[in-house]
Formats: structure tokens, sequence, C-alpha cells
């Protein structure tokens, strides 16, 4: 069948208690293991935005999407894998430095673009925001200084281009927004 | 409101300025404005205010023994009558016990709404007095749940859950209302609010290329085939299927909860499909070339396994949720939307045809069933369940709502009455729900009170909710209980029998005296042992004004024929030895196509 691979769906949901447990818990029920999630408002008052990724095939991927628009407090999905996305994760992390080596975690920061926000005499906390694979990497080269602490957000994903699949959503529909049976 | 004028739409009782209402008064006026005439509950401190203002309404409430029953009768009361049923209880304890009468909905696809009462907002999550998370608990069993903490957010919610329940693919809805929300009054007038579901969108529609396609492959089939399912059933789709099937000759499989879509006593009607159907079925259904799926979703008690499953069809899939079509079976063409819409649609598109060398096929492999049929056994002086059913069929002319539990007398029921008629068969199927029969029957009772009524249900499932005789007697309610009762949980014990050397692990039941059960609760109690004895019991229990349990002590070891084991090829079935020797003692085990 379809190999396994990384997918990202983002959801557009009611910005209400309870709608992200139900999100989660229809990947949850068929027992994936989410890599990542994050979520938070939008632009407009009353919309929330999540971005999940989870390892699945693309049969499983299409049907996890029809189950997320089962959901009620769900507006729009988004299935951006194989779509021209930008996709961006932010990580903090603090790694063990002293006079002798800052200079090198300097350094490596600064070709990752990474930026020091904190630095004591035995720590360096520096923040970084790329792509998921970027940060594995900035991540790979500290290592060996020993990291003390370390944080990541999870992908955020946004497609390409001038339009907004929400906007032209809600833009084109011209039913008022109360329901008609 | 009208029950069924469009949500949001102006009330034409609209008043300016309402009157100060309660939370628990506004229940009702919602109730009322969606047409409910029945509810079934049990009271309790967390929902005391909404049955303190119960008082000079004109719904009637039934008061049940246990909670479970007061979703199965909302259940029963919503297969029966197509409308939606209303179940009411307390918090904690009373509303888990709802759980597994929702998850039965849930899987059947049944319009309920569920209303229960919650601790006051300020003891929410502090582990209060009867206090349990019922909307956490009941989130992966309703199609959408509330919790309401607010009087003014009542009346909308409630509108919400009804018009969630019965549209798109139906199903149930708990509302669960603090006792303070209850409690608390407004001026808010509920009328001239309008229902915002903004991110719900119940209905889809097929594209013409789609519809296209599939009469293309209607046309171009040879061994064709339809499949029906409930959904015939929940989009008043019958008549469109005889259409369908008039236009073109083609012979129709039912899923069990399909029975009565399809007349059963149609020259095309083939019964009953998958791990029970009969077997010229399921060899018809691997044999065929096209597969037409009407409102079913290729469970696997239907298609035995995936990867053999009527390999050399094509198949076209129309169904209401879109998350169905390719699930458990890839499909050729499948169109999403409402079955009764979809087939008006697509029935201009289909040319007129035979299929007659296809159904000489079929009637050929039903020869070999025939003589396998256990009423054509010789007498052997012994009461057999199938005998029970036929004849049941055969003295109300085939025309009772019938309600049956789950398990052997299921199945016998499910291959020996012919349902003609929608709505006929009421039963468990997607959880297969042991103790749902009393309960849905009674409910079903309130949404049709003049059609004769029997209740198939085994020993061990009748025990399960035996409790509401109690809630018959109290209601003063007819229905017919027909116990098969064979002193096992006959269905574990077949699997038993097949699959785990005759150990009856637990199985056996000491029962009690059903008969002295019935009269306990004032009822009438009659025991049937001999065949001879089926009519008369029958005609005693129509003459009676109450309701009348039958024992019906049937052959013990007797075994459900055909059966396609669990997880084997939909034509690899275990068949009923032809002619002469009964059933039961050693495994009888002939697998094989037949």
């Amino acid at each position: 069948m379809n190999p396994s691979r990384q997918h990202t769906f983002i959801a557009h949901v009611e910005d209400r208690p309870g709608v992200l447990n139900r999100v989660i818990s229809l990947f949850r029920r068929r027992a994936y293991n989410i890599d990542s999630l994050t979520v938070a408002r939008t632009e407009r008052p009353a919309i929330s935005r999540i971005t999940l990724v989870v390892e699945a095939d693309d049969r499983e991927a299409r049907l996890l999407e029809a189950n997320l628009y089962k959901l009620i407090n769900v507006l729009y999905v988004e299935q951006v894998t194989d779509q021209g996305t930008v996709a961006r994760e932010l990580a903090l992390i603090k790694v063990r430095s002293d006079e002798k080596t800052r200079p090198n975690v300097l350094q490596v920061c600064e070709v990752f673009r990474a930026r020091a926000i904190d630095v004591t005499p035995a720590s360096v906390m520096v923040e970084l925001t790329g792509t998921p694979d970027k940060i594995d990497g900035l991540i790979e080269l500290l290592r060996p200084h020993g990291i003390i602490e370390l944080v990541r957000t999870g992908a955020v994903a946004m497609a390409r281009g001038a339009q907004s699949a929400l906007t032209d959503l809600l833009d084109a529909r011209t039913d008022p927004p109360e329901h008609t049976a | 409101m009208e029950p069924g004028a469009p949500l949001g739409a102006p009330a034409p009782e609209r008043t300016s300025g309402a009157a100060r209402r309660t939370g628990a008064e506004i229940v009702w006026d919602v109730l009322a404005s969606e047409g409910v005439d029945v509810v079934f509950g049990y009271p309790g401190g967390a929902i005391m205010p909404i049955y303190d203002a119960m008082h000079q309404r004109s719904a009637r409430h039934v008061l049940v023994r246990h909670e479970q029953a007061a979703a199965h009768m909302a259940d029963g009361y919503a297969r029966a009558s197509g409308k939606v049923g209303v179940c009411l209880a307390t918090s904690g304890p009373g509303a888990t016990n709802l759980v597994t009468g929702i998850a039965t909905a849930m899987l059947d696809s049944s319009p309920i709404v569920c209303i229960t009462g919650q601790v006051s907002s300020t003891l929410l999550g502090s582990d209060a007095f009867q206090e349990t998370d019922i909307t956490g608990v009941t989130l992966p069993i309703t199609k959408h749940n509330y919790l309401v903490t607010r009087v003014e957010d009542i009346a909308p919610t409630l509108r919400e859950a009804f018009f969630i329940a019965r549209s798109g693919r139906p199903g149930p809805v708990l509302v669960d209302i603090t006792k303070d929300a209850q409690q608390a009054s407004t001026e808010d007038d509920w009328r001239a609010r309008p229902v915002r579901l903004p991110g719900y969108r119940p209905e889809h529609q097929p594209s013409e290329d789609e519809l296209a396609r599939a009469a293309e492959l209607i046309a171009a089939a040879e061994r064709p085939l339809i499949l029906a399912g409930h959904g015939v059933l929940k989009a008043e789709a019958a008549p469109l299927l005889m259409e369908l099937v008039e236009k073109t000759g083609i012979p129709v499989a039912s899923t069990l909860l399909g029975l009565g879509g399809f007349p059963a006593t149609h020259p095309l009607s083939l019964g009953m499909m998958g791990m029970h159907g009969e077997a010229w079925v399921n060899t018809s259904i691997q044999e065929s070339d096209l597969l037409i799926a009407l409102g079913m979703r290729f469970d696997d008690r239907v298609t035995g396994n995936l990867k053999t499953f009527a390999r050399k069809a094509r198949k076209i899939h129309i169904e209401i949720d879109p998350s169905e079509i390719n699930k458990n079976v890839k499909v050729d063409v499948g169109l999403v939307g409402d079955l009764r819409r979809t087939l008006t649609r697509l029935l201009p598109r289909i040319q007129r045809r035979t299929c007659t060398p296809w159904m000489e096929h079929i009637r050929a492999l039903k020869g070999d069933s025939a003589v396998r049929d256990i009423q054509y056994l010789p007498h052997n002086g012994r009461l057999y369940a199938a005998h029970v059913i036929h004849d049941l069929w055969w003295l109300t002319q085939g025309k009772a709502l019938m309600v049956t539990d789950v398990g052997q007398h299921q199945m016998w029921e499910a291959q020996y009455y012919r349902h003609d008629r929608p709505r006929q068969l009421i039963t468990s199927g997607g959880l297969g729900t042991m103790g749902f029969a009393l309960p849905a029957a009674i409910g079903a009772r309130f949404a049709r009170p003049d059609d004769e009524l029997w209740v198939v249900v085994g020993d061990g499932g009748f025990q399960m909710t035996a409790a509401e005789l109690s809630t018959c007697a109290q209601e003063g309610i007819k229905v017919h209980v027909a116990i098969i009762n064979n002193g096992y949980l006959g269905m574990v014990r077949q699997w038993q029998q097949f699959f785990y050397e005759n150990r009856y692990s637990a199985t056996a039941l000491r029962n009690p005296d059903f008969v002295k059960l019935a009269e306990a609760h004032g009822l009438n109690g009659l025991r049937v042992t001999r065949r001879e004895e089926i009519p008369e019991a029958v005609a005693q229990a129509r003459a009676q004004p109450g309701t009348t349990v039958i024992d019906f002590r049937v052959e013990q070891e007797d075994i459900v024929y055909p059966m396609v084991p669990a997880g084997a090829d939909l034509d690899d079935m275990i068949r009923r030895p032809p002619s002469g020797s009964a059933p039961g003692g050693s495994s009888p085990w002939t697998s094989g196509a037949v």
C-alpha cells in the first residue's frame, strides 16, 4: 500500500472550550502518535488555527481529513502535505557554555541565524526559528557542548501565495451564518 | 415554531419582550417547539428543576427503571418514527447509565437528544456529589455534545442539538445543563436567536460527472447487485430503490439494518448478506461484477475478509457520510450525499435493462440452500427457534413491528421473518447491544401505538433489562415479548462449539421462571414447548389488554447457519448439513464455497 509519511493538517476551528480535545481525540482514538501540534488564535475573533503533524499513509490521511470535517466545531481543514507550504518552528535551547566555549557556541548560532537571548557565566540561551530540519541541525551541533534544556513549539504551517483557503471559503459563502434546515 | 420549520426562520408566535422564564421552563418550551410528544427518563438531584417544570406540560414522560433503558427507548422511538427521540437523566450515575444506549444510537446512526442535569457551575470540576464529566465521557460516542452553564445558552444549544441529531448522518447529541442554569431565569427571547453552526455542513451533492460515471457502470454490468443498508430507511429512499430495481432488474441484498428497505417477498429480494446471510447471497456478492452499495458502510460483519471481498466487482457507493467512502472497501465511484436526493438525480440517467441470466444463476444457487433449511427437516418433536419466527411471520401476516435483541434469535429473526416495509425491524446492529430489545420496543410503542409489536429476545439479553417489564405495567402498554429461551448465551455458545472445542465456558444460564416473572409484574405469562402450541399462545397474547411474555423453550444447542467465521472469506461458510440430521452436538464444519 502507500508508505507512511508525515502529513500536515491545518484545522481552522471555533475558538471554544473543548474543541482542541475533540480534534486530538480523533487521532487518539485511532492510535496515532501526534508528532507535533500547535494551536493559537487567528486574526478572526472566533477562530483558532491548529497545525497538526502526524505519520500516516495517504488513504489514512484522507480519512482523517474527512473525520476532522465531521467535527461540528471544525470550520475548514487544509491538508497541506503536498502543497507549496511554508512550515516553521521556534526553539529555545539552553546550552552549557563558559568563557572558553562561548565563542564557538555563538559562531555556530550565527551560521544558523539563531539569536543568543540570554547569557550567564555557565550557559547561553538561544532562539531559533526555522524549518524543523534546520532546528534539528542546530541541536546536533550544540549537543556536544551539553544541552541543559530545550523546548520547541512544533511546526506552524501556511500555504504559499496570495490566497487564504478559509478567507476564500468564508467570502464565497452566500448563505447567512445561521443554519437553515 | 412548527417542528420541521427552518431553523433560524422567525417563529410565528414570536413576541417582543418575552416573559421571564427559568432555564428549566425553557427546556420544555424548546422540546415543544421541536414537536417532542414523549420523553423517557429518570429524575435525580441535578435535573430536578427540569422535572419540576414538567408539570402542566403536554409532553408525556415515561419513568424507566434504569437510565440505559431511557436511551434505548429514545432510540427505539426514533427508529420507529423517523423523528428525534429524547431522554432525560440526572448527573453522575444517571448520566453514565445512559452510555450504552448512546453508543448504540451512535453506531446505528439513530437521532436522539439526551438531556442530563449537571452539578452547579460553581462546583464543576470539584468532584462534587454526583458529578461526572459526562461530556468528556460521551465525546467519542456522540455526534456532538454540549455543556451548558448559562441560562441564555439553553435554548440555542437545544435547538442546535436537535438540528445536528436529525440532519446529515443522524446520531445522538447530549446536552449537559448545570443546575444553576436550569434555575436561573431570563427574559431573553430565544425564538429570536438564530442557530449558528458555521462549521457544520451536513449535506453534500455528487457532481454530474460522478453520477454519469455511476450510470455508465450500471449500464455495462452483467452481474450487478444492490447492497441496501440502513440509509435506505434513514433517507426514506425505499420507493426510489424500488424504482431502480424495476428499471434494471438488479437483485437486492440487504444488511441487517437494511431489512425492510426492499420488500423481502419481492422476487428480486435476496435477503440478508454477511456473516449469517444466506449462502447464495454471499456467493452472489463474490461473483458479482458490480456492487451498488446504498446507505451502508461495509461493516466487517458484512464483508468478511476485506482482501477477498467481491474482488471481481466494480463498486458504486452512495453514502451521506464522506468519511465512509473508501474506509473499508475501495470503491470506483463514491457518491456523497443524501440517498433520496442522489437516487432522484441518478434515476433519469439509468437505462432500462434486465438481468435475466444473472438472476437464473442466483436462483440455481438458492436451490442448494433450500435443502439445508431447518424448515424442511423431518419433524423430530423439538421446537426450533426458526419455527417460532416463521410461525410469528405467518400468524402476523408479515405485518408486525418486530424489535429484536442481539444474538442467535436476532439472526433467526432476520432470516425467517420477511420484512416488507421500512422501519418494520428494529434491532441493534453496529454495537450489538444485548438488553436493547425490551426498552427499544417500549420506545417504539409510543411512536407507533397501533402496530402489532413483537419483541424477540434471548433469555440472556432479556435479563439485562427485564426490569422494564415494570415500566410496561406502569404505562399500561401492550407489547408481546417472545423469549427465545435456550438456556444459553446461544451465540457465544455457538462460537465455543465451533472455535473453542465445545468448551462452554460461562454460557449456561440458570433462568428464573419467566412466566412467574411476568405475573409478578401483573402481566401475562405463557410457556410454549411444542410447535403446535404457537398459534394458541399468539392468540392469547393478542386477546390480552396488556403486555404478554411468552417463554418459548427452544432446542438448546441449535446453531445459526450459515456462518462466515470472523475474518474468513465471505463465501467460506459453515453450512447446515443437507436434510435429515438434526443440528447440535459435534462440530459440523462443512466449509467451502457452495
